[in-house]
């Protein structure tokens, strides 16, 4: 451990108590990376504060002595956005998982960071109330977490991501300050710091408690799945759908090779011979439901569906839904490794990308699984390859460097909902300018002037991208787009 | 900073028709002129208004108004701009009236729009499509970006959220002319900070909002609107809190007590065809006798009250929302104040007008003792009536994180001459 935080440790030990600060080695390992495992660093030292106050004891001990601080939830984040410091600290919380409060009178809950997401649902569902952005890590990725990434799911087509539901915070600054934000009534006074904290990814403080909303559960709810013979065809479906107006809960879709994957893993049972399928989810007051269902059934048929079912029960929508969430595990049983990629095109440009995708993988030889969220264009490909083949590893990433590429082509972004981290801080300077990245960094250092919040994460530095950070020299990014000529 | 010496130059200048300050703030090609006093902004009168045509020319205007040490402040058709304090100076208004770009991409049901789009405009553009930006509009001739600015949204709030959930990118201005951009045109997206978060209901003191990205919903095929008044507050919560429980999905549960009138509450139910007798007939029955009607009431959402009396807005939490209306009436009552309630019931978000004729101490008083009663929430100012702030109201309040709103704003305008003084804590 370096010098400076050894001196730390018994300071630590008051703030969080004995067994609330992990030295051991093999212990702090279990911590080097979060859900992108190739991004790994062993924390310098890491701390499972219980309370608001402790988190801030141990935040002002770190500002009073320069020492990076790293917050981190269930540790599922896709960026390496929890990627520890080995000079730092690491602030779990894990230790924080009290649901403080379902109230349903006000449709909130107030829970303690380290609540798992679904939990929040569990606790409301007997009230007839949940808690609407529903990852598909839920069963244990954290509020806090969610928070940080400003996370999103399925459903947040219709329901919005983590930053729609947030009403209240408490946040301990990167100065060790507390700050209670906003609470159960809406838009809290002055600028919208609860909306700039969501999607901050550690970098602008931790917060400790959290308020959200919760929504009546909805009187009825229909899925279907449709299967098509090719992915055109499912793209006009959903193309179909939305432009007559309707407004699904979800809209999911899978090719060939995810299906299989998904089969062989699952045995989902998808119509044989499917070269996509779609999962179409409608919510709502039963009248409507039923409306809108018959519609979306006849759109769907109409763009050359061969195969709708209907789950008439929970038991079976829950079948269908099985082959979708297990997709990501699934690619296992059909490639030895694979890199998951997050990004987002506009949804009129899905065809599109995925036909270039399909181009991409001819020409390369790799295999690409596409399972994504249709109705709002974020793409998940998964990007197969053979962790025992030499260089096989940096073709893969390649294939989905290109894909991002893609996304930026065509004015869609670099990540819809696994945030940019570690992983992508190098690919922002192709997203935005130069100005609109140092106004980024103005914020930050409103929050955190000495730099010690999750450090070298979300924006670029020099030392993680280079000298110049890939920085687009001349025309802002919006001009060169035609954009800026607008007015 | 510009010097005594300085504006005495440019007086002269100006009479001779060749104010080199003036010369300046149109290099980029803003239309310059010289002041009226009906540019004044909350009584304090500039000396130049500036309209850019386009984005470029408004990064150019900001950029001369800053090295002149310009007081500079965004004015849309000007429904808003005496919102908040006056500002502490005042040389330059912003008009963003020519920056009225519509780009409506249907298909992905998003629109990039110009801050000087009236909003009216946006909405007629988007209907042909058979889309809608899901925000009523509270103040009639508003633009885009004098709503995002105040952050001011109406009734539907409560189904599809506030004005900020609904922006997916913008583009500002910064106090230094640099050009700005943060989100993007695709709904889903998570690279970088949410910059339009910020200048969200910031009344222009972070940036000039150039142009902003919103989603969109499809336009439903079909409305009701279910309405019932009591004399009563109680009633009204019981009516509130049934319709909540309720499946019945509504769009908006809006609360409108004028000063002579009962309590009425409004339910918008918004759907499919087939589905919406049903539904409305299920609320009709929560509400006991209502009426229902295919139409929204005249009015709809519009803040309450004339233009110059006091406006507040109450947020607080919603299972308390009608208890709040009746203690603000009570208060005011008491001291003969007739005052207009209206607001989202669903949300919590109260507006409430006090006359301008009242007497502005005890106008004052009112406000104050009922920010005292609100125990979770808080009650803001948005505008105050001729001679109340001279009483010395607090138009925000006890604002948590102001020291975080300082750095902020210190960093995006370290010379404080975007809107000085317009914002909570002298920002
Ligand atoms: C199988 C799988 C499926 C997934 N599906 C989805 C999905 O559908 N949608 C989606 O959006 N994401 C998904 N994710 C990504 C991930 O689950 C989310 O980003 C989640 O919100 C991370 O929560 P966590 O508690 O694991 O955070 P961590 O990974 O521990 O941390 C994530 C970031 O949050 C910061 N952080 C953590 N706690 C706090 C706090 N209290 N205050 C401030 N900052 C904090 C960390 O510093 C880090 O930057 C998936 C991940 C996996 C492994």
């Amino acid at each position: 451990m370096p010098e400076p935080l050894l001196a730390l440790v018994p300071r630590l030990r008051d703030i969080c108590g004995g067994d609330g600060v992990i030295t051991d080695t093999a212990r702090r390992r279990t911590y080097e990376s979060d859900g992108l495992t190739y991004h790994a660093a062993l924390p310098g030292v890491v701390v499972l504060p219980t309370t608001t106050e402790q988190v801030a004891a141990v935040v002002r001990l770190c500002a009073d002595h320069g020492v990076p601080f790293v917050p981190r939830g269930a540790g599922t984040g896709l960026s390496a956005g929890a990627l520890p410091r080995t000079d730092g600290v690491l602030i779990v919380t894990s230790r924080m998982r009290r649901i403080l409060e379902i109230d349903i009178e006000n449709e909130r809950a107030v829970v303690e960071p380290g609540v798992a997401n679904l939990d929040i649902t569990k606790a409301a569902a007997p009230r007839g109330y949940y808690y609407a952005p529903d990852p598909s890590s839920q069963q244990v990725c954290s509020v806090g977490g969610n928070i940080a990434e400003n996370s999103g799911g399925a459903h947040c087509l219709k329901y919005g991501f983590t930053v729609n539901h947030v009403l209240g915070l408490v946040v301990v600054t990167p100065q060790g300050e507390i700050v209670r934000l906003g609470g159960k009534a809406a838009d809290a006074p002055g600028y919208d710091l609860i909306g700039t904290f969501v999607g901050s990814e550690g970098t602008l403080g931790i917060a400790t408690e959290i308020t959200v909303r919760l929504l009546r559960s909805p009187q009825k709810v229909r899925t279907m799945l449709a299967a098509f013979e090719t992915m055109d065809a499912g793209g006009a479906a959903v193309s179909a759908i939305i432009g007559a107006g309707v407004l699904p809960a979800a809209i999911e879709m899978m090719d060939a090779l995810s299906i299989e994957a998904a089969e062989s893993a699952v045995a989902c049972g998808y119509p044989p011979g499917a070269g996509a399928v779609l999962i179409v989810e409608l919510d709502g007051p039963a009248a409507d439901v039923d409306a809108q269902f018959d519609a979306v059934t006849a759109l769907c048929r109409a763009s050359g569906a061969f195969e709708i079912r209907t789950a008439s029960d929970a038991a079976e929508r829950a079948r269908i839904w099985k082959g979708r969430k297990s997709a990501f595990a699934a690619v296992g049983r059909i490639s030895p490794a694979y890199i998951v990629q997050d990004g987002v095109v506009p949804r009129t440009a899905l065809p599109e990308v995925l036909r270039r995708i399909a181009e991409l993988s001819a020409r390369s030889g790799i295999r690409v699984a596409n399972v994504f969220h249709a109705g709002d264009g974020n793409l998940h490909p998964l990007v197969l390859f053979d962790d025992t083949e030499p260089g096989a590893g940096e073709r893969a990433a390649q294939v989905s460097g290109a894909i991002l590429d893609l996304c930026i082509e065509h004015g869609g972004s670099i990540t819809g909902e696994h945030g940019v981290g570690v992983d992508k801080a190098c690919q922002m300077p192709r997203m935005f300018g130069p100005d609109d990245l140092q106004t980024m960094d103005l914020l930050r250092s409103a929050f955190d002037p000495d730099g010690i919040a999750n450090p070298e994460k979300l924006l670029p530095t020099p030392r993680l991208c280079g000298e110049r950070p890939g920085v687009r020299k001349g025309e802002h990014p919006l001009v060169a787009e035609g954009a800026a000529e607008l007015f | 900073m510009s010097t005594e010496g300085d504006s005495r130059e440019q007086g002269e200048h100006a009479r001779a028709g060749n104010d080199p300050v003036m010369a300046d703030l149109g290099v980029g090609g803003s239309a310059v002129r010289a002041a009226a006093p009906g540019d004044a902004v909350a009584g304090i009168a500039p000396r130049y208004v500036a309209t850019p045509p386009d984005l470029r020319a408004a990064s150019s205007l900001l950029a001369a108004a800053a090295r002149h040490g310009l007081a500079t402040v965004p004015r849309g058709h000007g429904s808003t701009v005496g919102w908040g304090r006056p500002p502490r100076r005042c040389d330059l208004v912003v008009d963003t009236t020519l920056l009225t770009t519509i780009e409506h991409t249907a298909g992905d049901l998003i629109v990039q729009v110009g801050a000087g789009t009236p909003m009216a405009d946006l909405d007629a553009a988007l209907a042909g499509a058979g889309q809608r930006l899901s925000v009523d509009p509270v103040v009639p001739g508003s633009t885009v970006g004098g709503v995002v600015a105040t952050g001011l949204c109406g009734p539907r709030r409560m189904l599809h959220g506030t004005v900020r959930d609904l922006i997916i990118g913008m583009t500002t201005v910064r106090a230094d002319g640099a050009i700005v951009s943060s989100g993007g045109r695709v709904v889903k997206n998570v690279a970088g900070y949410d910059l339009g978060k910020l200048h969200t209901g910031a009344l222009g003191t972070l940036g000039l909002i150039a142009s902003v990205t919103f989603r969109l919903h499809p336009l439903p095929p079909a409305l009701r609107v279910i309405s019932a008044a009591t004399g009563d507050a109680a009633t009204a919560a019981a009516w509130r809190a049934s319709v909540l429980r309720s499946t019945t999905a509504p769009a908006a549960v809006e609360l409108d007590w004028s000063a002579e009138g009962p309590l009425s509450l409004h339910v918008l139910l918004e759907g499919a065809e087939g589905g919406i007798e049903a539904r409305a007939a299920e609320v009709a029955g929560l509400l006991g006798a209502a009426d229902t009607a295919a139409e929204l009431p005249p009015d709809w959402g519009m803040l309450p009250g004339a233009p110059d009396d006091t406006l507040l807005k109450i947020a607080v939490a919603p299972g308390r929302v009608t208890e709040t209306a009746a203690s603000l009436r009570t208060a005011a009552e008491a001291v003969g104040i007739p005052v207009s309630i209206r607001g989202s019931a669903g949300a919590g978000v109260l507006y409430a007008a006090l006359p301008a004729a009242a007497d502005a101490g005890t106008a004052a008083d009112t406000v104050t003792g009922l920010r005292h009663s609100i125990t979770e929430g808080a009650l803001t100012v948005l505008r105050a009536a001729p001679g109340v702030l001279e009483q010395g109201l607090d138009l925000w309040g006890e604002v948590p994180g102001l020291p975080l709103m300082r750095a902020i704003k210190d960093r995006f305008d370290p010379d404080r001459i975007l809107s000085p003084g317009r914002f909570a804590g002298g920002i």
